[in-house]
């Protein structure tokens, strides 16, 4: 027992109540690997780290988002007579502001980009044959890259005076 | 289901199914949204049109559901952010969660009449 270099350590309880370690300058604790770590040894990742700008683009896009939505929803649904006021007129009054078109245009891209990845997790953890993962996700990306471009026209072409 | 993946918690699992729920149905109904706003393309009386249906006391109903999901799905989205980043995040996330639902109750009552007053109007004459 006495030794083994790992439990030549429990000797000393590890904390400083029990008394001094037996490690020091001189004799420094052994140095552990952490165990998955990649050396110039390891071979090259194949797999890029897309999960976790995954995970990150879904607390970033989540906080603008916050400001995007609620202040989209005090705009069109509470302020100035709620719903009632919505008409071409009133969205012709908002698009004639450079502003209120990026607003719409940077809600419509996160909110798309953000909603679709919630929905690829969710397919992910639901649906477990591949040929039902793969329809899904086609059907899902499909309808979203649909979307986005469909709402960016539509910003950017839009015309007051359509008739 | 895969085994060993379920995990039956408490206020952390049902706020967790509320969020995938809330989150699904905003998504499939921006959907629907964008494809109503891109009728401004078509003309001013199609656009005024569907527009219209927005206004009705039975979809009003279901507006007032829409900014429930979309207001319960922010305040938990910033509490899954803060449970994340924050350091204390995870000690105080029931906290955080009851302070979300009483936020979410006090704004909800605060939408009653904003949402839904129009309908009522409607409905029982101004
Ligand atoms: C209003 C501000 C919003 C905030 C703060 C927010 C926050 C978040 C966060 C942090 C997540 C990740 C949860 C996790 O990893 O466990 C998430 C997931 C999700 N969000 Fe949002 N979000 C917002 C708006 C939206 C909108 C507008 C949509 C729909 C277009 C949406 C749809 C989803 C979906 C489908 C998920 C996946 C749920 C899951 O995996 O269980 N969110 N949201």
């Amino acid at each position: 027992m006495s030794d083994n270099t790992v439990t030549a350590g429990t000797a000393t309880g590890v904390g400083p109540v029990e008394g001094s370690s037996v490690y020091s300058v001189d004799n420094p604790a052994p140095l552990i690997e952490p165990p998955r770590k990649r050396t110039k040894k390891s071979p090259k990742s194949t797999r890029g780290n897309f999960e976790m700008y995954g995970w990150l683009f879904m607390r970033l896009s989540g906080v603008v988002l916050v400001v995007l939505v609620l202040g989209h929803l005090l705009i069109q649904l509470v302020l100035d007579g709620g719903v009632s006021k919505i008409g071409f007129a009133f969205v012709a009054g908002r698009w004639a502001s450079p502003f209120w078109q990026v607003w719409d245009l940077l809600m419509l891209w996160l909110a798309m980009l953000h909603g679709a990845n919630g929905l690829r997790t969710v397919i992910n953890d639901y649906a477990e044959r591949p040929n039902t993962r793969l329809w899904l996700k086609g059907l899902l990306y499909t309808a979203t890259v649909f979307t986005i471009l469909l709402g960016t026209l539509v910003i950017f072409t839009f015309d007051p005076n359509i008739r | 289901m895969p085994a060993g993946t379920l995990y039956r918690g408490r206020e952390g699992m049902w706020s967790w199914v509320a969020h995938r729920v809330t989150g699904v149905l905003i998504f499939f109904f921006l959907f629907v949204h964008v494809l109503d706003t891109a009728l401004v393309r078509v003309s001013p009386e199609a656009y005024d049109k569907v527009v219209a249906t927005y206004k009705s006391p039975i979809v009003a109903l279901l507006e007032y559901g829409l900014v429930a999901a979309i207001l319960f799905h922010a305040l938990n989205g910033l509490r899954v952010i803060a449970v994340d980043f924050w350091i204390k995040g995870a000690r105080y996330q029931k906290q955080m969660l009851w302070s979300v639902v009483v936020l979410w109750i006090v704004l909800m009552l605060g939408a009653i009449y904003p949402v839904l007053g129009h309908a009522a109007r409607e409905l029982f004459g101004s």
